[in-house]
């Protein structure tokens, strides 16, 4: 990157420009000898059992169908921690609010981080907030941080990962971002799409009892699965494998998808974890996460191979072969 | 240039636009580049206007012409 | 196996055969930037055998708009003179400076529409003009066409339109004018089909033509658009066919022509990459020229600055793929486009890069 770049947009969407910016920037300036990988959560000082994570959430619009930004600023936090194997305890919030924003609805985000943080057994124990002058603001943002306790005891990592592993999608994707692009975009369609924002520790620490075979979790947010595979990936020395037919999509996400010209693959998800696992423990893994309230639509979608390490091949419907490329510039509707 | 999704027609509105549905997602459309649009025609919708009716076809017949013209091919 | 898989595989055993009865390579070119995009997609180039090879044309209607018309939309937004309306598609579209509209629509200048039903609500919301992008083939130019006539029988004065319009069959005729082309069929694009019908290719069958076939979208559907074209090239046959019949009626789509016809007229346009392309542009007439953005506002002719060592313009006309473009995948990749083959993405570098790439 070079001095005349600016931030874009892009560079917030979850794919390979935001990697980029990961790599290109922020890791260089923040990583240090006893951190040297910047993990989405991590523990709170070197070897400690308790583990750190922070997020920033600045959805538009703040209030769609299935919840709403206090709601998800708890669940994502305290799901980054569950897919390190922590279970989350305490959370703050860092709210700025734009001059002008309706107090009632003010309360109602908070109202609703507090019912989500009763929901995931957390507590909210401190927080700020900060005003910002009209046209500065987007409305509301809000950042969190959440502190967990590790209870599973092995590494959970990318590098954990080896050739026959398999790969696991706990639920039907793309509905969070369907959900909050028509809403953004006031699209003139009609069904019951609502955002899949849920808790995913009962379906990680599902996964728990596999012991060294899990080897590596993520919540497939921004940039949907297609990100969380890509990201895995990259710079590997093996590959992964996938089948388009295995990946849960409702008729729904999968009609609007469709309609906007849009990959249910690429979507955003607030209730979905991907898991990848040794080979003979796969059909332990589906089993115990299907037996979770929100796992009844967990699939297998693929494996790791030692074939075209750094990338994923996707087998599509008629049996022909393609790259899974990361996602590309911003979610936008298009007719062609 | 050509993304266009077929859909039904559920429903009439005023003259130029109708509520169509592929499931539970409906959307609303102008139907004003069809000569006679009625519920229950199935249509492909691009940028938001139904472009034109589907004729019905028969997926077994639809089939068993891939496989002819498969088939056929190789005979020259 | 799903069903689906299995005639899938009927299909290209098919092609393979008659692909080996021909016995030299065949190329064929797909001319609709979708087709480009769902052949990759669903995985068809990783099916075909060896001798047929698939070539991209210039059916991107993003990808043929010269940088200068993003440049022009990018200076009306920002003096305030107007606000910007436009499909989703154009959006991340950089000009010759590389900013996007996209990065203008926080400040309220430019709005993303889904359908051009939707400008009446927005000219009418707004107190200042409303210019429309109008960037589009036969299948869009219709609905954009519809929703201002609408915008007139209502009474509204703030609506304009920017037109950057193109049509396939002068392009077609361009591409088999040039002595080399190289092409021995078209996948002729479905949607567009709809709209104009199977008898604006006639001069496909005449003495320098070449066979036809309009094609569908779903996997099963160019599969058997490229099996009838390889028959008729086994069978030294010349002909226009309609594999898309479920939506490609004879005589197209009447009314949308109709619509075309009263309002639009041939222009002699620039095809970025290509060149003026005559009759390959169409214009409002002049009943219409009140609703002319580009007389409204003057704005002056785009100016088209291509990069060097861009090879978009090979590219574009199916002489070229795009691994031989030597910034293609280093300089050139769909977050930072050089060429327009890159920034759209149905551009033939876009789909290259996302789905094909080693």
């Amino acid at each position: 990157m070079s001095a005349d770049d600016i931030i874009r947009l892009e560079h917030g969407s979850g794919g390979a420009l935001s990697r980029d910016l990961v790599e290109a920037v922020i890791h260089p300036a923040l990583r240090s000898e006893a951190y040297p990988e910047l993990t989405d959560s991590s523990p709170l000082e070197p070897g400690s059992d308790l583990l750190l994570t922070t997020d920033g959430y600045v959805v538009d619009p703040p209030f769609f169908p299935g919840g709403d930004i206090g709601r998800l600023s708890v669940l994502g936090t305290c799901n980054d921690l569950a897919v390190c194997g922590a279970r989350p305890f305490s959370l703050s919030l860092a709210i700025t609010v734009e001059e002008g924003f309706p107090v009632e609805r003010f309360r109602a985000v908070l109202e609703s981080a507090a019912a989500a943080a009763r929901e995931t057994g957390t507590r909210i124990v401190t927080g700020d907030t900060k005003v910002v002058p009209r046209g500065k603001g987007g409305g509301i943002f809000v950042t969190s941080a959440g502190v967990g306790k590790r209870v599973f005891p092995h590494r959970l990592s990318p590098a954990m990962v080896r050739a026959g592993d398999r790969i696991l999608v706990s639920g039907p994707l793309g509905a969070h971002g369907i959900t909050i692009l028509a809403a953004r975009e006031s699209l003139p369609v009609g069904g019951t799409l609502k955002s899949d924002a849920a808790f995913l520790f009962p379906v990680a620490s599902s996964l728990f009892p596999l012991g060294e075979s899990l080897r590596f979790m993520r919540d497939a947010t921004r940039g949907g699965i297609s990100a969380v595979l890509n990201e895995a990936v990259q710079g590997a020395a093996w590959g992964i494998d996938v089948e388009e037919e295995a990946f849960p999509v409702s008729a729904e996400v999968r009609a609007v998808s469709d309609l906007l010209g849009l990959n249910p693959l690429e979507i955003a998800n607030e209730g979905v974890l991907v898991a990848f696992v040794a080979s003979e423990s796969a059909g332990q893994a589906l089993r115990a996460v299907q037996s979770q309230a929100l796992g009844k639509q967990a699939r297998l979608v693929g494996r790791v191979t030692e074939d075209h390490p750094g990338s994923i091949i996707m087998i599509t419907k008629i049996g022909g072969k393609r790259r899974l490329d990361f996602p590309r510039g911003l979610l936008l509707p298009r007719i062609c | 240039m050509c993304l266009a999704t077929p859909m039904r027609i559920d429903r009439l509105l005023d003259g130029k636009r109708a509520v169509v549905s592929q499931g539970t997602v409906t959307v609303q459309v102008d139907v004003s580049l069809l000569p006679d649009p009625k519920p229950g025609d199935h249509v492909i919708v691009h940028a938001g206007f139904a472009i034109e009716v589907l004729t019905p076809e028969e997926a077994e017949e639809r089939i068993s012409l891939f496989r002819k013209m498969a088939e056929l091919t190789g005979d020259a | 196996m799903n069903g689906d898989r299995k005639l899938a595989q009927e299909l290209v055993a098919g092609i393979a055969r008659a692909a080996a009865e021909i016995g030299r390579p065949v190329k064929l070119m797909e001319v609709c930037g979708t087709h480009t995009v769902e052949l990759r997609r669903q995985g068809i180039h990783s099916l075909l055998p060896d001798g047929i090879s698939l070539i991209s044309g210039p059916g991107c209607p993003v990808c043929v708009t010269p940088s200068g018309y993003v440049d022009n939309a990018l200076a009306l937004a920002e003096s305030g003179r107007a606000v910007i309306a436009t499909f989703g598609d154009m959006l991340k579209v950089p000009g010759s400076s590389r900013r996007s509209l996209s990065g203008l629509s926080g400040r309220g200048v430019v709005k993303m529409v889904y359908s051009p039903s939707e400008l009446i609500r927005i000219a009418k919301e707004s107190s200042l003009p409303v210019v429309f992008l109008a960037v589009g083939f036969e299948t869009t130019i219709p609905t954009v066409v519809s929703a201002l006539l609408d915008a007139r029988d209502a009474g509204i004065r703030n609506l304009f339109l920017y037109t950057a319009f193109k049509v396939v069959p002068p392009a077609l005729r361009l591409l088999l004018s040039g002595p080399d082309h190289g092409i021995d069929g078209f996948i002729l694009p479905g949607h567009v089909s709809v709209i104009i019908g199977p008898e604006a290719y006639q001069f496909l069958e005449g003495p320098d033509g070449r066979p036809g076939v309009i094609t569908g979208f779903e996997s099963l559907d160019m599969l058997l658009g490229i099996l009838l074209l390889v028959r008729q090239i086994q069978r030294h046959e010349r002909k226009v066919e309609n594999a898309y019949p479920r939506a490609v009626k004879p005589g197209g789509n009447p009314r949308a022509r109709a619509v075309i016809e009263k309002s639009l007229e041939p222009r002699d346009d620039a095809w970025r990459g290509i060149g003026v392309i005559p009759g390959g542009g169409l214009g409002l007439r002049f009943e219409l020229a009140d609703m002319d953005a580009e007389k409204r506002f003057d704005i002056p002719p785009a100016r088209d600055v291509e990069a060097p060592g861009c090879l978009c313009s090979l590219v574009i006309a199916g002489k070229a793929v795009p691994p031989q473009c030597p910034l293609f995948g280093r300089v050139c990749t769909p977050d930072d486009p050089v060429g327009p083959c890159m920034v759209s993405s149905e551009g033939t570098c876009a789909a290259y890069f996302r789905y094909s790439r080693q």
